[in-house]
């Protein structure tokens, strides 16, 4: 069993914060399939299309017939600990503020040995579950977890330095006109989140959620307008030193492509919530979290930003909102990089049409307001990159990794239908 | 052996050197591999300009190389080799340094390795010490060759049922060996209960099992029989040698070398036993390998190793002298040197002039070498078993 995590104390103003250290990031090319696959937390071994062998560590040929036809494949993640050992003494500053640190050599049922983090509720030579994670540098790693799991096990300080789980940290939301920011507070505070702010736009104006926001424990609602610099930097004054995860939540949608619009007035609206307004966050919350990204039990941990999975292939209905996620998608491949040297992680989650009056003409499936919030809590505690939510979103992304002008066609082909 | 090998004959090796080691240095490489070289050469009456073979080991020569050297160190050598085998290197120069001496491509071959150590090398070259590490192991908590030994060391005492006792016995015997060598890093006695007391590092290694990074370089010759009989210099025949990389890759985690491929072939080619052997130099980076080394060098079976050593005196009076110079454990581990420092040692030894660590009436020696941790194991072993004049 686990000690459970004690709620972090009121942090004296006066002491310094720790600077964030980092694991190594050094990787070949090829060992950077480990970090694509733990983006969307899959367990991935290198296998080869010829012979069939599976190995690690990755390499650029087969080690078994010399074939470099090689691919990643899903492999079953169980095993054995067959040696461990605490690193009490290392050369790495980032593990030298955190030893003892467990580590062992599991033996794979799939076949190959691998060189794991180690739970500290993994007995001696016992059966272990592996996960492939993101570490602080971003890079994929193997962590042995007890195969039935056990008493608080999230809260072993060596996964928790693997996720971004909400329990004991302080959150934002952004734009709580937005329907599913009901469902997003009550996911965190179930979560264990300590605080969650809801930022609000245009406060005076009523909505109708707004009391069952206020009434979730732990909420408190702020004002915040993504759309105006002032706001954010007000706000960001206020709590951007105490905010650990961040989910930008803002969005502005028309239905809507080029000719079906006979101006560029909603277009600028898109892009000014939805582009600008990342980039407006990013720049007051961006530099006080990444400073935090080793600030103990309730560092910052994650920034998430809910993007249209048509960002990457655009839906002609929504043509213009489209485009405006595909900026945004760009812009946080800008804001992952910047992140990167405080181990604050970006999380991306890709939703396909909402279940929202601006799909409404939209036939199912929709993502409801829940199935969203569960999966952005859950890509936090498994320290994703990536999410796609719902049936639409996670066929799309296939699609589009079977190949982008292809999909292109059939987005094409499905307007034409659609009209 | 499949096919009978040639022997080594009229190849001998000669003028072992030893240039003290520091802790720290604010030197390079390059001048401490100089000084071996200057020293080696001198002993044998050798010019710089006329030396026409060369091979060298480094790990802190970066970005120079064997060729480097040789404009940097004046020599104009014919036979030149630059081997990054660590602690595999000393007995691999040897190895391709006798061959062409006997085929005549060469004359004399200065086989030499030396590193410095300065106060962030050790940390630097850990991160890149090898894609492998880098990419699968230095990740894992960046604990060096420290946790991956620990890990080996741990599958050892499950598996055979090795205690932290039988591991210090090694490091025991090999203190009171360094003491009788001025040139130990290590000038303090080292008692069992020290050792079993001393602060852990990685479990179950701790402070005692691991070597200490130093400065230092070592040499020696590799020439014709003839040759150093003509300069007068001591000198040592190689009986026989073998060498195998990455042996049994499918081991899921490393409890034999490539030793126990070849033993055989290294007893068969020197037509010697176990019991022939005065003495054994074994690769000492942490007493694990040591210990399995007594088992795939032939001298216990496999998982005998703990009980080989409650039965042995290691020391250089003892009945099983074992790294008589103190080895890497109590002498230091000067990086690449760490593959030279025992067969160093045992050259002197064979030819009577070890002079403090002398063991009375060595005539004939096992080196062996290992080397490089690539990733979870070390991938290079080798052995050689020489002998003195009259052996």
């Amino acid at each position: 069993m686990t000690d459970p995590l004690s709620p972090p104390p009121k942090k004296d103003p006066q002491k310094r914060t720790r600077v964030p250290a980092l694991p190594s990031g050094m990787r070949s090319r090829a060992a950077l399939g480990l970090a694509v696959a733990a983006a969307e937390g899959r367990f991935m071994l290198q296998g080869c299309e010829a012979c069939g062998a599976l190995q690690y560590p990755p390499r650029d040929a087969c080690s078994t017939c010399l074939s470099v036809d090689l691919k990643w494949r899903d492999v079953e993640p169980t095993g054995q600990l067959i040696a461990e050992t605490t690193v009490r003494t290392s050369t790495s500053v980032y593990f030298r503020e955190r030893t003892p640190w467990r580590v062992g050599s599991v033996k794979l049922d799939a076949g190959p040995s691998v060189m794991a983090h180690v739970h500290g509720d993994v007995a001696r030579e016992a059966a272990v579950r592996l996960i492939n994670r993101l570490d602080k540098s971003g890079q994929g790693v193997f962590f042995a977890l007890p195969v039935d799991g056990s008493a608080n096990m999230a809260d072993d300080p060596q996964l928790r330095e693997l996720t971004a789980d909400p329990k004991f940290r302080r959150v934002l939301i952004t734009d709580a006109r937005n329907e599913n920011s009901v469902a997003l507070a009550k996911a965190f505070a179930d979560a264990g989140a300590t605080t969650i702010f809801v930022g609000e736009p245009e406060g005076w104006r009523p909505y109708p959620h707004r009391a069952a926001l206020a009434a979730i424990a732990n909420v408190a609602i702020v004002p915040l307008d993504v759309t105006d610099t002032q706001s954010v930097t007000e706000l960001a004054g206020e709590i951007g030193g105490k905010t650990d995860i961040l989910v930008n939540n803002a969005r502005f949608i028309r239905p809507g492509g080029i000719m079906d619009r006979g101006d560029t007035v909603f277009a600028r609206d898109e892009f000014e919530t939805n582009v600008l307004g990342l980039m407006r966050l990013a720049q007051a919350f961006g530099p006080p979290m990444r400073n935090r990204g080793a600030d103990g039990v309730n560092s910052a941990a994650a920034w998430v930003n809910i993007l249209s999975v048509y960002a990457y292939a655009n839906m002609p209905a929504y043509g213009v909102f489209s485009a405006s996620n595909a900026a945004a998608l760009s812009l946080s491949q800008c804001l992952r990089a910047e992140m990167a040297p405080g181990g604050v992680r970006v999380l991306n989650v890709y939703t396909g049409p909402t279940e929202d009056e601006w799909h409404q003409p939209l036939p199912p499936p929709k993502v409801a307001p829940s199935a969203l919030a569960r999966s952005v809590v859950a890509g936090l505690k498994d320290g994703l990159e990536d999410v796609y939510v719902g049936d639409v979103a996670k066929d799309l992304i296939e699609r589009w990794r079977q190949g982008p002008k292809l999909l292109e066609r059939e987005m094409i082909a499905e307007a034409g239908e659609a009209r | 052996m499949a096919r009978a090998r040639q022997a080594y004959d009229g190849v001998v090796l000669a003028a072992p050197t030893t240039i003290p080691y520091q802790r720290f240095s604010t030197e390079t490489a390059h001048w401490w591999i100089a000084r071996a070289l200057a020293e080696c050469l001198k002993t044998a009456g050798i010019r710089p300009a006329e030396l026409d073979g060369f091979a060298v080991s480094s790990f802190s020569l970066f970005p120079d190389t064997a060729v480097g050297l040789t404009q940097h160190l004046g020599l104009t050598p014919r036979w030149l080799d630059h081997i990054p085998m660590g602690g595999a290197s000393g007995i691999a120069a040897l190895r391709r340094a006798a061959r062409a001496v006997q085929a005549g491509d060469v004359d004399v071959v200065a086989c030499v390795a030396g590193d410095t150590n300065q106060v962030d090398s050790f940390r630097r070259m850990l991160s890149s010490f090898s894609r492998f590490a880098q990419d699968a192991s230095y990740p894992y908590g960046a604990g060096g060759p420290n946790a991956s030994f620990a890990l080996l060391t741990d599958h050892y005492m499950q598996k055979f049922g090795a205690t932290r006792e039988d591991f210090g016995r090694i490091c025991v015997a090999q203190r009171d060996n360094a003491l009788k060598n001025p040139h130990a890093v290590m000038k303090a006695p080292l008692t069992l209960d020290q050792y079993l007391s001393a602060r852990m590092i990685s479990d179950p290694i701790a402070l005692f099992d691991c070597v200490m990074p130093v400065a230092g370089s070592e040499a020696f010759l590799v020439m014709r029989e003839d040759d150093a009989r003509a300069a007068g210099l001591p000198h040592a025949h190689i009986r026989s040698t073998i060498e195998r990389h990455n042996a049994f890759p499918e081991d899921a985690i490393q409890m034999r070398g490539g030793w126990a491929m070849d033993i055989d072939e290294l007893y068969a080619m020197a037509d010697a036993k176990s019991d022939d052997i005065d003495l054994l130099q074994t690769y000492d980076d942490y007493p694990v390998i040591s210990m399995m080394q007594f088992e795939d060098l032939g001298f216990c079976a496999k998982g005998e190793g703990p009980e080989f050593v409650r039965g042995k005196d290691l020391t250089i009076d003892g009945d099983f002298p074992h790294n008589t110079s103190g080895g890497q454990l109590s002498a230091g581990q000067a990086g690449a040197a760490g593959g030279y420092i025992g067969l160093v040692e045992a050259i002197r030894q064979v030819t009577g002039t070890a002079g403090p660590t002398q063991v009375a009436g060595a005539r004939t020696a096992m080196v062996s070498g290992f080397g490089m941790i690539n990733y979870d194991r070390g991938v290079c072993s080798n052995a050689a078993i020489i002998s003195g004049a009259g052996a």
